[in-house]
């Protein structure tokens, strides 16, 4: 790459028209000191809560339908009442946010780290632990940064550790950074990651980290966001929160937009009442697409979730609905494209995103997303081979048996395939690959036929090459 | 083995399920995988070891299984049965998930099985064979790595053949506790793989390719040497170690070239030690005593047996008490059988012992209550460890005891002068000075816990005290933790043990093969065989006579020997030149012996040094039976014939015996073990015949408790005056003759280290030095030297033998505890010591002793 080229930053926080939960403080330049914080009433909902009692904050929690913001959207309050009796039992913080498109909970590490700490101190003290790992993902050097520097001075402040706010309830919380590894994302990966183990996902039973998670104690994993609406929730109580959002998804969503759109960026918006079509091309939001392209297909849910087009505009970003049309919403990460994008060539680098981020576990997932690269990559080098389109469905359906979720084609009179998809894996990364393939085939398979059709002839394998010894490790 | 036959009763009461339509048990918590086995339903599977902890990686073994809640594919290796589960092992969705796996596995699978010496044996083939396409769909390019690379001495990695299934990874980790391979980089570029310059040295390195479900792992002595379908095979036991792992021997061509562990329930599990894999290079060396010699002029020139066994009549004609026969543990049981029958009942001496002066009153090891090792390992047991590291002496007992305290619940109490491969895993650590074991034993006994006792801290007295007098069931694993220290100390620490705990049981680690068998049959003085204590009223039948004296151990027959008192020294495949710690004392004896006569394999120390040495057969070579530590009788077998005219240990002795006009009354094997049966009590029910084909083979249980008079416990040795307190022992690769002779493991042996506490790393002025000089006497040696926070103040640990490096000269049989002198090596630091400087002075991690 030349050294003149400009690489933009992602883009960041957009400070709209609407109601703010977790991101209240990101207008100021100053939101993730300390002094900040405490200023727009900071600490104070845990000061309330060391008041109260524990079964009211972990009631609290299950009456305001808080769901789960790391992909799953699985009400909290219902998981933190998994755990049996047992102690010690930890909370552990997945800040491991690597999903293709996501970039929300970096944002809310970075600009408002006291409010997640607050969070992280109410959960434990609501769950009756004090322990809590805070777990960041290795490549966010400024979150670490800004993420260790509040809990110093949360420390020194009394807020944290032994005799936090003069009470004689202590708590601590461990700041952790991963090593840069997507799987790590995954709930049973990131436990086996914090015992220093390699990132690989246990297999669930029997491992439910509510039961058997962290050092094999009770252990709840909770998404960074989820942990940050706290501080908010407990301040302003349920019915306040219930004012937002819609019934079966009350509250905020904060909502990372990248691609082809006029304003990408996150969004903090109301959850299940918002269409796609309103964050897409509302003024409020990302302004249409840019040079009023048409817009070809979006990804509602990260990289793993299967490809909306024009037909799922109007559905309103609710979980159940976003499901049942054949997607998922995940971790709120929406990457638009527009008519100017190859199918093929988004396909491929998806799929070899999750090639590359496999943590080789599991066979189907080790050897199959790789195999799918390859083959994509091989189309569009100018040497497919008209049955490699089949050859790319039975790898899918091997890796993820029977039909793959995906939104209606009408045109093809297809109707929609639920979410979720099955697996032959211990997680999901696997049958992630396969959500671009069956999503770019099924609506595009024309494109992929014409870069099939332009192949001059089935590849030679290069005999120099296969007889090649590459030396892999260092 | 054993387990599989109670399942079938269990199963009846067991977790009803529902296989393929029909109804079946499994048993409370089984696998699925198992259960579906144990029901004739074979699931395919790569990853899945029923010896190592499920990982669910290989996906291999999926299944639809239907708990109420739809079907949905499992992995059967991690889903224990629960009630009424509905499993499909033969549907459509099951049958796909099995092919697309098998599929995915070969896609960057070499298929270079024609030239893979796993090609034949090799799971991945066969299922190849039956699931999956026929023909790949793969045309891509396929991973390259270069083939192969060597992990440690003995074992070769190729990754492109790996199928990254995870077990040798999880043995290393979880069984060997040699986590020294891992996985590194990810997706499918995931590969297993040393750290760098730590390569794959465990003691344990070849079971990961008797494991390895494909040839990825090959075993350096192996390598291209045959193919499965040209080897023959049979089981047995390995003789290295009194363990008495349970072995398959393969041979191609009347040649040993495979040993594989075989899963025996009640001892091994299927593991074995490097030491127990290999050794059977041993048995092709150039340097085997094929022929009869006899001692002409200063040489030893080849005879015929019968000149042979004549020269050993005549020399037998001296007086009973003149004649000494030292050894037999690397004999059959049966060998044994007739070598006592030959010493102590037709010539009539009990000048016989098979320990060499490094071991333990025999006493202790016949008539305490025995404990199996199933016994010892049972969950939720105390195991006290009074002894050696069992990784250096017994390493496959030390896997059994190392699952039990981190899977069953076991508790270890560690009675060890410095730290071992289980330290880590103990609860408590009694770590008494050289010659204070007894009085620290003593102090719990005495309820004296209050002060600390030869440098063991009083609260840990106190937790020992706690664990010893507890509720749970206690056993004893007991053995000679220091060679330089005499017996007496262990004996006193057990007496203390059996008054604190009458009811614990006890695990002899006494280290050489065949030695229980060996002392069960009399080779040991003052007892007949089957622990009968030799006296004027009782016999043994078909015996022609007893020995109407007490006669000597092996220490005294070489001090008699040494003053001219003995004519003739048998030695039994014994090397006392090689192995008695007092090497002075058995130069001496056999310089003074009239006739040395040698029954051995080689041409060692000693043998060399014979009147006559007759060749016997080998391990592998002879057909018997083996008496291991826990009292199990195992058969030994022979695959391969022995090399020229060598020829069974009990034939020699009948052969020995017809010379000297007695016929020891049996032609053959089974006329010997006949004999056997009448002769000796507790070999009364043995059933001979079926030894070969018993799954774990008869524990031989006489129930003996007897009551031991342990006498006054010896006073704490004197404090040197100057110098350092000697703590020696072994390690699993020494000088030892068969390993010597066995080319993949001579070079193993790591070189002499002397390790001693911090604070006489200080007083010896060493914090820049690497060198220390050792000395005794006129001996002394240069060493390197390691800090290790384990060994008590003024004491030097150091191996009793390695090559190049013989710690005997400076030890001295007949006192306490042997001392040294140590000062700093002349003109030694780090910066000129020749080596590179490996062990340094500064403070090294101790959890494990820095050993591997």
């Amino acid at each position: 790459m030349a050294t003149n080229d400009y690489i933009p930053h992602a883009p960041g926080f957009v400070d709209n028209e609407g109601p703010k939960i977790v991101s209240s403080r990101f207008g100021h330049a100053d939101s993730f000191t300390l002094e900040r914080y405490e200023q727009t009433g900071g600490y104070q909902a845990v000061r309330s809560v060391l008041a109260g009692s524990t079964s009211d904050a972990a009631q609290l929690v299950k009456d305001a339908v808080l769901l789960g913001r790391g992909g799953a959207g699985f009400p909290a309050g219902v998981k933190w009442g998994f755990m049996p009796p047992v102690w010690p039992r930890y909370l552990v913080v997945n800040g491991d946010e690597s999903e293709p498109g996501t970039y929300k909970d970096r944002l809310l590490m970075e600009r408002d780290p006291h409010q997640l700490i607050e969070g992280c101190l109410i959960a434990c003290y609501a769950l009756g632990l004090n322990t809590c790992f805070l777990y960041v993902r290795g490549e966010m050097a400024e979150a670490q940064e800004r993420i260790g520097t509040a809990l110093n001075d949360a420390y020194d402040a009394g807020y944290v550790g032994r005799d936090m706010f003069g009470t004689d309830v202590a708590i601590d919380i461990v700041l952790h950074w991963g090593a840069g590894a997507y799987i790590v994302g995954e709930e049973t990966a990131l436990i086996e990651s914090l015992e220093g183990n390699r990132g690989m996902p246990r297999l669930k039973p029997p491992f439910f980290p509510a039961a058997k998670g962290l050092y094999m104690k009770p252990t709840i994993v909770n998404n960074v966001e989820t942990l940050a609406n706290l501080p908010w929730l407990f301040t302003n109580g349920v019915d306040a929160y219930k004012e937002y959002g819609s019934e079966r998804s009350p509250g905020t969503r904060m909502l990372a937009v990248s691609g082809h759109v006029n304003r990408p960026g996150v969004y903090e918006v109301e959850q299940g009442v918002v269409t796609f079509r309103e964050l897409f091309y509302g003024d409020n939001y990302c302004q249409g697409i840019r040079d009023g392209n048409d817009l070809k297909m979006f990804i509602p849910g990260g990289g793993s979730a299967p490809w909306f087009f024009e037909e799922q505009l109007d559905l309103p970003m609710e979980a159940a609905d976003v499901g049942s049309a054949g997607s998922m919403l995940g971790s709120g990460a929406l990457v638009v494209m527009d008519e100017t994008t190859d199918a093929v060539k988004a396909c491929l680098r998806i799929v070899r995103f999750f090639a590359r981020e496999s943590c080789g576990k599991c066979t189907p997932c080790r050897e199959g997303t790789t195999w799918e690269e390859q083959i994509l990559q091989r189309i569009l080098d100018g040497n497919g081979r008209p049955e490699d389109l089949d050859l790319l469905a039975d790898i899918g359906s091997q890796i993820s048996p029977g039909e793959y979720p995906a939104a209606a084609h009408p045109e093809a009179g297809l109707t929609a395939v639920p979410f979720p998809p099955k697996q032959t894996t211990i997680c999901p990364l696997g049958p992630s690959s396969v959500a671009p393939i069956t999503s770019a085939i099924r609506r595009f398979r024309h494109e992929f036929e014409a870069a099939i059709a332009a192949s001059p002839a089935a590849p030679e394998s290069d005999p120099e090459q296969r007889d090649a010894v590459v030396e892999v490790s260092a | 083995m054993t387990a599989t036959e109670n399942q079938g009763t269990e199963a009846v009461t067991g977790v009803p399920f529902n296989l393929n339509g029909r109804a079946v048990h499994a048993t409370d918590g089984e696998l699925l995988i198992e259960a579906c086995e144990r029901n004739g339903v074979h699931i395919p599977r790569f990853c899945y070891h029923n010896r190592m902890k499920p990982v669910g990686m290989c996906r291999m073994c999926l299944v639809e299984v239907d708990t109420g809640r739809g079907p949905a594919l499992q992995p059967s290796c991690m889903l224990p049965v629960t009630p009424d589960m509905q499993v499909e092992t033969e549907s459509e969705v099951t049958k796909q998930a099995q092919d697309g796996v098998l599929e995915f596995l070969l896609t960057n699978h070499p298929l270079d099985c024609p030239v893979c010496d796993k090609g034949g044996e090799c799971p991945l083939q066969d299922n190849a064979y039956a699931f999956g396409p026929g023909e790949s769909r793969f045309i891509e390019e396929k991973r390259h790595y270069e083939k192969p690379i060597p992990i440690s001495d003995l074992v070769h990695l190729d990754r492109e053949r790996c199928i990254l299934c995870d077990r040798c990874t999880r043995f290393a980790s979880e069984v060997a506790g040699d986590p020294l391979i891992h996985f590194i980089d990810r997706g499918s570029q995931t590969q297993v793989n040393t750290f760098p310059d730590h390569p794959f040295s465990s003691y344990f390195s070849g079971n990961t390719v008797q494991i390895c479900p494909v040839g990825a792992l090959t075993a350096a002595p192996y390598r291209f040497k045959a193919r499965p379908w040209d080897l023959e095979a049979i089981e047995s036991t390995s003789t290295v170690d009194a363990t008495g792992a349970r072995v398959v021997l393969q041979s191609s061509q009347d040649e040993l070239v495979r040993i594989l562990g075989l899963d025996s329930d009640a001892v091994n599990w299927s593991w074995l030690s490097d030491k127990d894999r290999f050794i059977h290079e041993a048995n092709r060396s150039e340097n085997r005593v094929t022929e009869p010699l006899a001692r002409v002029d200063d040489g030893l020139q080849a005879t015929r047996w019968g000149d042979a066994t004549a020269k050993v009549a005549t020399a037998l004609q001296a007086d009973a008490s003149r004649i000494a026969v030292i050894g037999g543990a690397r004999l059959s049981l049966e060998s044994q059988y007739a070598w006592a029958k030959l010493a102590k009942g037709v010539i009539g001496t009990d000048n016989v012992d098979t320990q060499l002066a490094d071991g333990l009153p025999a006493a202790l090891a016949l008539g305490l209550p025995r404990a199996t090792i199933d016994e010892v390992c049972a969950p939720g047991g105390v195991i006290v460890l009074l002894g050696p590291d069992p990784k250096e002496e017994l390493p496959s007992l030390s896997l059994r005891i190392r699952h039990a305290v981190i899977e069953d619940g076991a508790t270890l109490i560690e009675i060890t002068p410095r730290a071992t491969s289980l330290s880590d895993l103990a609860s408590v650590r009694l770590r008494a000075t050289p010659g204070i074991v007894g009085q620290v034993l003593v102090a719990i006994a005495n309820d004296q816990l209050s002060a600390d006792v030869g440098g063991v801290a009083a609260s840990d007295l106190q937790a020992a005290a706690t664990l010893l007098r507890g509720e749970r069931p206690l056993s004893v694993v007991f053995g000679r933790a220091n060679l330089a220290e005499s017996a007496r100390y262990t004996a006193d620490a057990i007496g203390a043990i059996r008054s604190i705990a009458p009811d614990a049981s006890y695990l002899p680690a006494l280290r050489r093969g065949n030695v229980n068998g060996a002392l069960e049959m009399g080779l040991t003085p003052g007892f007949l065989p089957g622990g009968v204590r030799n006296s004027a009223e009782v016999g043994v039948e078909h015996w022609p006579t007893t020995p109407e004296f007490q006669g000597a151990d092996t220490e005294g027959i070489l001090r008699a020997a040494a003053d001219g008192n003995i004519d003739t020294l048998i030695l039994l495949g014994a090397d006392p030149l090689g192995d008695v710690p007092d090497a002075v004392l058995s130069a001496s004896a056999i310089e003074n012996v009239s006739t040395v006569i040698a029954v051995d394999s080689f041409l060692t120390d000693s043998s060399s040094k014979a009147d006559v040495v007759l060749p016997a057969a080998m391990f592998g070579e002879a057909d018997g039976a083996f008496l291991n530590v826990e009292g199990r009788l195992s058969p030994l077998s022979a695959k391969v014939t022995s090399p020229g005219l060598a020829r069974p240990d009990w034939m020699i002795a009948a052969e020995v015996s017809l010379a000297m006009g007695d016929d020891l009354g049996f032609g053959t094997l089974d006329e010997l073990r006949q004999e056997m049966s009448a002769a000796v009590a507790s070999l009364a029910d043995v059933d001979w015949p079926g030894l070969s084909s018993a799954d774990d083979g008869p524990v031989l249980r006489p129930h003996r408790n007897w009551d031991l008079e342990f006498g006054k416990p010896a006073d704490a040795p004197p404090e040197p005056k100057s110098g350092l307190r000697l703590l020696v022992d072994r390690k699993l690769w020494d000088a030892g003759t068969m390993t010597a002779e066995s080319p993949s493991l001579v070079g193993l042996a790591e070189p002499a280290v002397l390790r001693l506490s911090p604070s006489d790393a200080v007083g010896l002025n060493l914090v820049d030095a690497s060198h220390v000089t050792v000395e005794q006497g006129d001996e002394s040696y240069d060493l390197p030297f390691v800090v290790d926070e384990s060994v008590a103040p003024r004491t030097a640990w150091l191996p009793i033998r390695l090559p190049g490096f013989d710690a005997r000269k400076l030890l001295s049989s007949g006192g306490s505890v042997n001392s040294i002198q140590a000062r700093i090596a002349d003109g030694l630091t780090d910066d000129d010591a020749g080596d590179g400087g490996e062990p340094t002075a500064e403070s090294e991690d101790t959890s494990d002793g820095g050993r591997q």
